[in-house]
């Protein structure tokens, strides 16, 4: 894991100081409200429904042992008791005060974290592959090549005001596990003809109320021209994408008005330009990173088989763990989707991403004890432990299963995204996480049967719970003043990343629950032999779907 | 033309008379202009010798165009006085001068302890923008 050093640490030591500053005037008075608008959220810091929410990054996704127990303790010290993981693989509070703020800045300053850019018109937190480092199919770690890009966006003084805001992902897997293409910029690490890395660039990718697909810019740029190459990208969009319009400003609209090749063009002239200034850091920098990123001391020889006989830990291993790059290892993640069976013999849901102050330091404990001390963030909010012995995981499941954190169902129909939705969201339409509750409590019984289903609900179309790359998508819409559904099938973020379309009329909040379910009815009984109900979809349209869900 | 506030190098404020960017192109006197937000810096580059100042607006803080625009005018080699003007705060300070600005003139007036604070921010930078001088941290690492 990336270690600070002293200059790293002033950075965000002086972040902690400046924010202390300016909260102390706007506490006095002095900074009207807004004047502070801009330097709160350039720290992560919203005003929502009824009180601040506060972002805090978690710069690729990777956090320590250590880390994950601060993250713990702040949503103890500062929240009501919870901490909420977001689809950029960050974490949120949902309850903090205002004076409090400068005082948790510090509390994640002293483990190396901070809350910087988390969101503003600014480059946000750069995200990644949650099994980087552990996956069986990289070509290499992405995380270093995320780092540099991390250094070189913080307070980067041209790109503070952007017309919106700016996402990136790194990866280096065909498997895309992190929704590369649906980010402003999306990079994947590849080895060219002469076996050198370089790094792919797609740009003009994202959701919101166009999504789209980002397209392929430059099919290589070499590792030592990677930051001019991104800067050249940025000058583009900062001197030419709109500012007219908030729904039409995301680069994506730039690429599309102005054409590929068009955009392109710009973007190679100001690259040859940039070349010309001495802008990037050198390799050695690069090699400097990565050094953190060497994989932990794998133990050699160890039994590659699990003692699978007991039958609810059987599932767990099935349905929440990944094969690993090294031998007698596991990737295994930890559902943030919990299903609960009552006494009643009723399942209820829990909500999604979300983890108690003590939930989160026993994973932290987990990950010291299980996994060199390693965790991940996804975007599906589940929390990933990287390096698992496979001697391991019965112990680790047995932990899991005390803490309530041992649900198996990874990537199943109620392992749902979902965003904050009108709980807490001022710009939502409808409420998000209750209808999730309500889809899992109603799917878990077939949940298992109807097998890999990613179903991600957003509470207005700016679309931060995904619903255009579910399988199945929920948006929540506003008819009339009354919160309505819309059902979207066909979605996709894989390597095969499509886009999902309507299915036809919005539901009310029960009409919703009914639909996926006849949805995954159909599916089921129309399934051939290894299909996912992706696949089902694919192969048989919508027309079918549509005439089972209205008919 | 908007007299500034702040000066971040030494001597007095540029004071020839500033025209619109159509103006500079017709009036080959000109020795002052200033650059809306929309307005593409490059046409300048052919006549950078002879400009004194430039002044960049800033119509709303949200719009950070013009930070390209300085950074733009510094690489190609611009000596003169790079002035921002319009809906300045105290937190773009040092944004600014790592883009290139030597002078600042805000619609309102900042606070002169707030400025102080501000330009006190950073101990280093991340980038190097090339234009501001400073060594990034990058080259500090690397003993460059
Ligand atoms: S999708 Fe809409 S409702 Fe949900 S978090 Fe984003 S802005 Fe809020």
């Amino acid at each position: 894991m990336y270690l600070y050093d002293q200059y790293d640490q002033a950075m965000v030591d002086a972040r902690v100081a400046e924010f202390r500053d300016q909260t102390r005037r706007r506490i006095e008075g002095t900074l009207s409200e807004e004047k502070f608008r801009p330097l709160r959220l350039q720290n992560g810091l919203y005003l929502q429904l009824h009180a601040y929410m506060l972002r805090v990054a978690v710069p690729y996704g990777t956090l320590s042992g250590a880390q994950m127990k601060m993250l713990g303790d702040i949503a103890d010290k500062y929240d009501r008791g919870y901490g909420h993981f977001t689809t950029r693989q960050n974490i949120q509070y949902n309850w903090i005060k205002l004076e409090d703020t400068p005082d948790l800045l510090a509390d994640l300053a002293s483990v190396e974290m901070h809350a910087i850019q988390t969101s503003g018109n600014c480059i946000r937190n750069i995200s990644s592959d949650q099994y980087a480092g552990a996956a069986t199919d990289e070509l290499i770690d992405p995380r270093p090549y995320a780092e540099l890009l991390r250094q070189w966006s913080s307070f980067h003084p041209e790109f503070l005001a952007l017309p919106r805001k700016f996402k990136i992902c790194v990866i280096a897997s065909e498997t895309d596990r992190a929704a590369m293409r649906l980010h402003d910029i999306g990079i994947r690490i590849v080895k060219n003809d002469a076996g050198e890395i370089g790094c792919a660039f797609y740009v003009g990718g994202g959701m919101g109320r166009t999504p789209i697909i980002a397209p392929l810019v430059k099919e290589f740029v070499p590792l030592d021209q990677l930051i001019t190459y991104s800067e050249a990208c940025l000058r583009v969009y900062n001197r030419y994408g709109r500012r007219d319009n908030k729904y039409k400003a995301r680069i994506k609209i730039l690429v599309h008005e102005l054409g590929l090749e068009e955009y392109r063009r710009q973007v190679e002239e100001e690259f040859a330009h940039l070349q010309t200034l001495a802008i990037e850091p050198p390799l050695a920098e690069l090699e400097r990173i990565k050094t953190y990123f060497a994989d932990p001391a794998f133990e050699t020889g160890l039994p590659d088989e699990i003692d699978l006989s007991n039958a609810n830990f059987a599932k767990w291993v099935k349905a929440n763990t990944a094969p690993h790059k090294a031998a007698g290892y596991a990737i295994a993640t930890i559902s943030l989707k919990a299903l609960t069976r009552q006494e009643d013999g009723s399942v209820k849901a829990g909500i999604p991403g979300d983890a108690t102050g003590e939930q989160i330091r026993v994973m932290a404990d987990l990950a010291k004890r299980y996994s060199f001390d390693e965790l991940r963030v996804t975007h599906t909010q589940n929390i990933v432990l990287p390096h698992v012995r496979k001697a391991d995981l019965f112990a680790l499941w047995q932990a899991l299963v005390a803490a309530e954190l041992a649900t198996p169902n990874l990537d199943d129909v109620t392992d749902i995204i979902a965003c904050p939705g009108l709980d807490y969201c001022t710009l939502a339409n409808a409420r998000s996480i209750p209808v999730a509750q309500k889809v899992a409590e109603r799917m878990a019984p077939k949940a298992e049967e109807i097998g890999e289903l990613k179903l991600k609900i957003s509470g207005c179309i700016n679309a931060c719970g995904h619903h255009h790359a579910g399988h199945i998508g929920i948006l929540g819409v506003d008819r009339k003043g009354v919160e309505n559904y819309q059902l979207l099938l066909g979605g996709c973020e894989g390597a095969d990343t499509s886009l999902a379309s309507i299915v036809g009329p919005g539901f009310n909040e029960d009409g919703i629950v009914d639909a996926v379910e006849k949805a995954t009815n159909f599916y089921l009984a129309q399934r051939q032999e290894g299909e996912r109900f992706l696949d089902t979809y694919r192969r048989l349209g919508m027309a079918p779907f549509k005439e089972a869900i209205y008919g | 033309m908007a007299d500034p506030q702040i000066l971040l190098r030494d001597g007095p404020a540029a004071t020839a008379p500033t025209v619109s960017l159509d103006a500079f192109a017709a009036d080959t006197n000109a020795t002052a202009v200033v650059i809306q937000p929309g307005e593409d810096a490059r046409v300048l580059l052919a006549h950078l010798d002879r400009l004194a100042l430039v002044e960049v607006t800033f119509p709303a803080f949200t719009d950070g165009r013009g930070f390209s625009t300085a950074r733009i005018l510094r690489e190609a080699g611009y000596k003169g006085e790079l002035r921002a003007s319009g809906d300045i705060g105290v937190d773009m300070l040092t944004h600014l001068q790592r883009c290139g600005f030597d002078a600042i003139a805000p619609k309102d007036v900042l606070d002169a302890d707030q400025i102080k604070t501000a330009l006190a921010t950073w101990p280093q930078v991340y980038q190097a923008t090339v234009v501001d001088g400073r060594k990034p941290i990058w080259a500090l690492r690397h003993g460059q």
